[in-house]
């Protein structure tokens, strides 16, 4: 599933990010391919606010929709 | 980016080149600043850096000199600020690098970046107090051993272990160097004829500029070297930190508070509400009440005119260019100092307490939806806001968009439809007294006008805008001289940008007007005035100093008897007008010639056209 088909407060993990420079700007505020993250806010037909650790992103919901990610819950992995 | 290859602009910064460099570095929000003001109390030179708009202060501590850097996530060239703080570490003999203790994660990757660099780095493991009320245990020592480098707690809004960072200044040394061995060997590689780790590394992760200055091709390895950094840090942080599950914290309540949609809309309304009472009215009216009339008009304008006057007959035309009606140093000092000088510095003292408190980027979250309909994203909202302050000074912020496309729109849109502070003080003053129903009609027309204008450039214009994706900084509470500090120099580039373009266009009005051209213009389109907008054909006169200053314009206003209708027609018209010569030679100089003129002439036709159909209705 993709990064905008997520619910708030569902934790995830990131399988893949396309795009070679946001993965580049991605890596360099902590988050990677493999990342385990949680989506702290979803603004309606906005950005998804996705946290990790105190870190908090937002991403515009265009491009939440090329992220691959997969959903898990704690303790399964 | 010629002016930007690197090391070469720090000769153009007024620094003494034979002292020793203490470079400050860091994310974002860290409070990098207040450690540069505890560090260099005295004898602080802010300069330009060429090629940009961002200016770099420099000071003295003891007998070395402290170089202040923008706030990034890591040393490459994404954006100005990057390439700007790339080369003073390059340049750097010492790096204090100030890490967010709340972020490790994301600010050790820099820290890693400056140690792989082989620069001499001191970290500076600031907002510990932040970092242990929300349960968060940090190893000092654990972590000095990990990067190989001193690590020194701080709080610095409490000044809590400056002391102790003073005397690890000299101590700063070079660490744990997190490229695995096939990069390092390609990094030997490079440095065999560059012979500057820094600058091999940063070729090595195909930093352009850098490439090209050593005649160079920059190498494709940015990825891998920073994937091995990003999983060196990664393990870092899981050997020093130590969670103990807290409440949440305040701060955190608050920013949440400002993104979910039913709370953040009504706080942006009410913010915007308190903008609009602070600058619009209290401002505008009460404080430029007392320095445009009481100081500028009543007190120095007659004493420059009698000063004046003793040298120079005042019905000559120097005498006319001087103090006459729109005289050099009459009415422009008034107009600069009395009313758009308080406006200004009014609106970005505002705009830097939304800066600083982290509330910006929550906004540019909140509005991404609407603004991509006009082939924007949220972070286009940073312009358009400061835009109210100043569309001179908007333009040039344009840059942090991501791509050309977005540029073009968001300068439209402001020299389109954002009235600056000056231009909305005289239009708040002047469609306050005809009552509710003309204002809204006011705002309708030019939200319409600005929604239409987007959203029909991003139908037409070639390519795609780029996404939102940005980091938003906890809510905190800013620092007092930070605040101050980001005002003074903004309002003072202001003045420095548009006071003499400003005053040229006086001397020009005043010729025009003296050689009877001005007479002329107006006779020649008041069938047009008259006819089509409704209004008297004096109206023209407020237009014509609009091409000079939109606000020059409005305030041109002032002056006509106007009736109500009359006067909402007017201001539309002023309002979407062509934008002042500071903002157009802004836009040529950002945009080039082309659009620029496509820019002004599209505005030509919105503002007589929409203005003309309201003329119509009304």
């Amino acid at each position: 599933m993709t990064l905008a088909e997520i619910d708030r407060g569902s934790d995830f993990k990131v399988k893949r990010i396309p795009d070679d420079i946001i993965r580049i700007q991605t890596l360099r505020m902590g988050i990677s391919e493999g990342s385990k993250l949680n989506c702290n806010e979803k603004i309606p037909g906005g950005p998804i606010i996705v946290k990790h650790n105190y870190q908090e992103i937002a991403i515009g919901r265009n491009l939440a929709k090329d992220i691959e990610i997969e959903l898990f819950t704690e303790g399964s992995d | 980016m010629i002016n930007l290859e690197c090391c070469r602009n720090l000769e153009q910064i007024d620094i003494d080149p034979n002292k020793n460099k203490i470079v400050l570095v860091g994310n974002p929000n860290v409070g990098k600043s207040i450690f540069f003001n505890y560090l260099t109390d005295t004898y602080v030179s802010v300069s330009n850096y060429p090629g940009t708009t961002l200016d770099i202060s420099s000071g003295n501590y003891k007998d070395k000199i402290v170089l202040d850097t923008p706030g990034v996530y890591g040393v490459s060239s994404f954006n100005d600020e990057e390439k700007v703080a790339r080369d003073i570490i390059l340049s750097a003999d010492i790096v204090i690098n100030v890490v967010d203790a709340v972020h490790l994660e994301r600010d050790l990757f820099l820290t890693q970046q400056l140690i792989d660099m082989g620069k001499k780095v001191v970290v500076a493991l600031n907002m510990m107090d932040e970092a242990k009320n929300r349960g968060l245990n940090i190893d000092i020592d654990e972590l000095e051993k990990e990067l190989g480098i001193r690590v020194v707690p701080t709080v610095a809004v409490k000044k809590k272990g400056f002391s102790d960072l003073e005397n690890n200044i000299d101590k700063a040394q070079k660490g744990k160097i997190s490229l695995k061995q096939d990069m390092e060997k390609e990094l030997d590689n490079i440095n065999e004829n560059v012979e500057n780790r820094a600058d091999s590394l940063l070729i090595l992760e195909g930093d352009e500029n850098v490439a090209s200055f050593h005649n160079k091709k920059p190498r494709e390895y940015r990825e891998k070297v920073y994937m091995q950094r990003r999983n060196r840090v990664n393990k870092i942080v899981e050997k020093v930190i130590t969670k103990e599950m807290t409440n949440k914290n305040i701060g955190d309540k608050i920013g949440s508070l400002l993104l979910r949609p039913l709370t953040g809309i009504p706080i942006l309304l009410l913010l915007l509400y308190a903008l609009y009472q602070f600058v619009g009215v209290f401002v505008a009216q009460t404080l430029v009440g007392i320095t445009e009339e009481m100081i500028m008009i009543e007190i120095y304008q007659p004493f420059i005119i009698d000063l004046v006057s003793s040298f120079i007959a005042p019905q000559s035309l120097i005498g006319k260019i001087l103090i006459g009606e729109f005289g050099v140093l009459t009415m422009t000092v008034t107009y600069i100092f009395g009313l758009l000088l308080p406006l200004v510095a009014g609106f970005y003292l505002f705009l830097s307490l939304l800066e600083d408190s982290g509330y910006m980027p929550r906004i540019a979250a909140l509005v991404d939806r609407g603004l991509t309909y006009l082939g924007l994203n949220g972070r286009a909202i940073i312009p358009m806001l400061l835009g109210f302050g100043c569309v001179t000074m908007a333009t040039v912020t344009t840059r942090l968009l991501g791509s050309k496309r977005e540029k073009i729109i968001a300068i439209f849109l402001l020299g389109l439809a954002i009235p600056c502070s000056a231009q909305l003080g005289v239009i708040a003053g002047l469609i306050a007294p005809l009552g509710f129903k003309y204002f809204v009609i006011y705002v309708v027309t030019i939200f319409l006008v600005y929604a239409i204008a987007g959203t029909f450039l991003n139908k037409v214009l070639p390519g795609e805008s780029t996404d939102l994706l940005i980091d938003l900084p906890p809510v905190r509470v800013p620092e007092f001289r930070n605040i101050i500090k980001k005002t003074y120099l903004k309002s003072k580039y202001f003045i420095v940008e548009a006071g003499p373009i400003f005053a040229g266009g006086a001397v020009g009005i005043t010729l025009l007007k003296e050689g009877g051209v001005l007479q002329w213009i107006q006779n020649a389109v008041a069938p047009f005035i008259v006819g089509w907008l409704k209004l008297p054909k004096e109206t023209t006169e407020a237009f014509i100093m609009g091409i000079i200053r939109r606000d020059f314009g409005a305030a041109g206003l002032n002056s006509l008897a106007l009736t109500s209708d009359q006067t909402l027609v007017a201001l539309i018209v002023i309002t979407l007008f062509v934008p002042c010569i500071a903002a157009m030679l802004v836009m040529i100089k950002e945009q080039g010639i082309k659009q620029a003129a496509m820019v002004w002439l599209g505005s030509w036709i919105a503002a007589f056209t929409v203005g003309g159909i309201v003329a119509l209705f009304i």
